[in-house]
């Protein structure tokens, strides 16, 4: 979209996608952060990339809100009592989720929803509260229209989960994406199952390695595209380093390792800086939003994700070697893990603004790639079409990479629609994934309509009307749609064919 | 202690409770009209006759080696392509793609799943003609916590091997058809073996499931229902029934074209299950 008067005409856009993409041009038209000449070369050559975040951040990327505070205390700016009854409760969070700000314009995180909804069951028979859950699911995936909203279950069994489970299967939303926090020894095996059978009908909800991040801070949720970040605060910015961009300047390896890579992440780390910097210090959004003020958010619990994306196709350009390639021959995958190390080596001593909630330094988070990516693998994945032909060398390779990012890391897979008779093999591949390092695992079906993009959801039936030029109502069918196609997703592995 | 595997699948949801790895012995000792592998019934005999039919010459024919009358068909499986032609072409239900396996080299290929799985299934073919193979892999395997199921269609008499039983968590046992005449028509076997392995599983608490593969005539099917339901009446809520429907996939023989059972049919023989008594079956 490249001038205000082609927003204003296109007509695959609808009205609300108008509004959002002329805010954004709006605030493009400014120049206001100091961006030094070195980050701007790494920015056009396509190193650093910013993810279109805009010219002057005036909120936060991703923000948590503390629903059960608000649930609990109520909120008075918008003018709400703490809510008695289901009703209330779901009315509640229908109208809070309406102001809560993300770099989408649309809330990214929705809270622990099976633990706010189930102390409201109590005298309610499934029947009367699957009716009315299912009412304000409808109302989500309408009215967020964009598939970056993330809702969490677990990891303790509750009623509320399996009924939002069931009517999942159901709807075949693609809002909200779900996430099981999963801990074999606190989930019941009976309820994991559900959850995975219910993701090899409707790609929901993803399973996250519930040991492996619960004390990552002092309470996380995941938002988004699987972020693991802090209740209460969230993260001000995601920018990431697109490795293989970067590697196309190396004069050798030596080069890229010792000179090249940490210039560009020193550089990345100040623009991120910058970004913070206007965002608490010009802002004034801490100041202005009535999450802050009334204490649903903390400025002091927010920290800034450092991307990282693409290491997949940096390591096989600095091996150049097409028969020793990532995911495939352990000295290209010792050479990748060589690579992490000097990234995790800076984000541990970088000093990042405003970030006491991780120390102030900056957390890694294995970013899963844009739709405009040719060629670029999402984080530390391994490539789609060139996956190992065993399920199992594919998890235990993720293993060792997973343990690089704080914020998050996940695989996708597709999976053998004969898994929806047998979801307890399914479990038992998360089980073994999981103990062996795994963070965060999610499947669909290779036969279903929703699929899971590079983390957020989309329907395959609306991506078609989307080539054909037509508006849809989500605006994340735009990017799933060209990343579908770009990335070449239809080639993923179908995994458990026997 | 060797055995001629067919092929070993490191993750199968099919093949019992759980992620398991299954591994497929070659041979078997009847020959089901509706088999839907029939490759893995015979030994290969050695005749030639894939040789020339492989695309890219994974195939050659090794005068006087092996059991066979004219030699050996030695696999290349580095060369293979998987395109089955070989399999297709062979007149007597064999396959070239064999690979005798010590067992210690079966429990290095499983061992390589876990901590993926909970088990292994050993299927075939016919995996019982290999009882002492078995007990010695099961007995390696079981030293990984792992569980150990056998798939086999019960004509070999599993009370004559109890050190294979020890190690052997369950048996998915095939109850092919109920009526002796029937059961020699469709598997050219006798089932008397068959009946008395229903018991004796029962009995040891050793089953899982019991299948019928449900086509009619071919297979008499709610005969069997009650038969099963009548011999093993107090153990019913100890296993599934699984009422397979006939597909015709992999088939080679006459059945190559019938039709599979309306799904209406099978809910009325999973009625009549119920009625018999069973508290857990499952139509597939």
């Amino acid at each position: 979209m490249n001038t205000t008067l082609d927003i204003v005409t296109s007509k695959g856009l609808t009205y609300e996608q108008k509004v959002v993409a002329l805010a954004h041009a709006a605030e493009d038209s400014l120049e206001i952060l100091n961006i030094p000449e070195k980050t701007r070369h790494y920015m056009d050559i396509g190193a650093i990339c910013d993810l279109s975040e805009g010219h002057a951040p005036y909120r936060p990327r991703y923000i948590m809100p503390d629903y059960e505070k608000a649930i609990r205390e109520g909120c008075e700016f918008l003018r709400l009592d703490p809510p008695k009854d289901l009703d209330e409760l779901l009315s509640f969070l229908m109208i809070f989720y309406r102001h809560v700000p993300s770099i989408t314009t649309y809330p990214v995180f929705l809270g622990n929803i099976d633990k706010m909804i189930e102390p409201f069951l109590d005298g309610i028979s499934d029947e009367e509260a699957a009716k009315k859950i299912k009412l304000f699911l409808i109302y989500l995936d309408r009215t967020i229209t964009d598939g970056f909203c993330h809702a969490n279950l677990g990891p303790e069994e509750t009623r509320a989960g399996r009924i939002i489970l069931q009517l999942e299967k159901e709807l075949q939303n693609a809002v909200p994406n779900l996430t099981l926090k999963y801990d074999p020894d606190v989930t019941p095996d009976s309820y994991a199952e559900l959850a995975l059978y219910t993701s090899l009908f409707c790609a929901n909800p993803a399973i996250c390695n519930h040991k492996m991040h619960k004390d990552t801070y002092e309470d996380y949720g995941v938002s988004s595209c699987y972020n693991i970040l802090p209740i209460g605060g969230g993260s001000y910015t995601l920018t990431r380093v697109v490795l293989p961009k970067l590697a196309e300047e190396a004069t050798d390896r030596e080069h890229f390792l010792k000179e090249l890579l940490p210039d560009c992440l020193k550089h990345m780390g100040d623009y991120m800086n910058e970004r913070i910097r206007f965002l608490v210090e010009e802002s004034n959004f801490f100041e202005s939003s009535f999450l802050a003020r009334e204490g649903f958010i903390d400025r002091k619990k927010f920290l800034a994700m450092y991307g990282v994306v693409g290491l997949a196709e940096c390591t096989n350009m600095l091996m150049d070697d097409k028969s020793k390639t990532y995911g495939h021959s352990p000295e290209a995958d010792d050479l990748a893990e060589e690579i992490m190390n000097v990234i995790s080596d800076y984000a541990g001593h970088s000093d990042a603004l405003y970030s006491e909630v991780f120390d102030g330094h900056f957390a890694l988070h294995a970013q899963v790639g844009i739709d405009s990516d040719h060629g670029i693998t999402s984080g530390v994945r391994i490539p789609v079409g060139a996956e190992p032909d065993s399920m199992f060398d594919h998890l235990r390779h993720s293993a060792r990479f997973h343990k690089f990012f704080p914020t998050g890391c996940a695989d996708i897979f597709s999976f053998d629609p004969t898994g929806r008779n047998n979801p307890a093999a399914v479990l038992d591949i998360v089980k073994g994934a999981f103990e062996l390092g795994d963070k965060y695992i999610s499947f669909y079906a290779s036969d279903s309509d929703l699929v899971r993009i590079t983390g957020y959801l989309v329907k395959r039936s609306d991506m078609e009307h989307y080539y054909k030029g037509e508006a849809v109502l989500q605006n994340t069918v735009h990017l799933g749609g060209d990343n579908y196609r770009n990335a070449h997703l239809e080639n993923r592995k179908v995994r458990a064919i026997s | 202690m060797r055995a001629p595997v067919n092929k070993i699948i490191p993750l199968s949801v099919v093949d019992g409770p759980g992620n398991r790895t299954s591994i497929f012995l070659q041979k078997c000792n009847i020959a089901c009209a509706y088999c839907h592998n029939p490759e893995t019934q015979r030994m290969c005999i050695g005749c030639g006759i894939c040789v020339d039919k492989c695309p890219v010459q994974a195939l050659t024919l090794k005068k006087g080696a092996g059991e066979g009358r004219r030699g050996a068909v030695i696999w290349d499986e580095t060369k293979c392509i998987q395109c089955d032609n070989c399999i297709r072409v062979c007149p007597y239900s064999a396959s070239p793609k064999i690979r005798y396996m010590e067992v210690s080299e079966v429990f290095e290929q499983v061992s390589k799943n876990i901590p993926f799985i909970r088990g292994i299934t050993v299927s075939g073919g016919e995996c019982t003609l290999y009882p002492e193979f078995l007990t010695e892999l099961f007995e390696l395997v079981k030293t990984k916590g792992l569980t150990c199921y056998i798939d086999s269609n019960g004509c070999t008499d599993f009370s004559r091997y109890p050190e294979l039983m020890k190690y052997c968590d369950k048996v998915m046992l095939d109850v092919k058809a109920w009526d002796k005449e029937v059961f020699y028509r469709l598997t050219q076997g006798e089932n008397d073996i068959v009946k008395k392995n229903l018991v004796y599983l029962a009995e040891e608490h050793k089953l899982e499931e019991v299948r019928i593969v449900c086509l009619e005539p071919e297979v008499d099917v709610e005969a069997t229902i009650r038969g099963i339901a009548e011999n093993v009446e107090k153990y019913l809520n100890q296993f599934t029934l699984k009422l397979i429907a006939f597909r015709n996939h992999g088939v080679s023989t006459k059945l190559k074209d019938r039709e599979t059972p309306s799904y209406e049919k099978m809910r009325e023989w999973e009625r009549i299950a119920g009625l018999c008594g069973f508290s857990n079956i499952r139509i597939v």
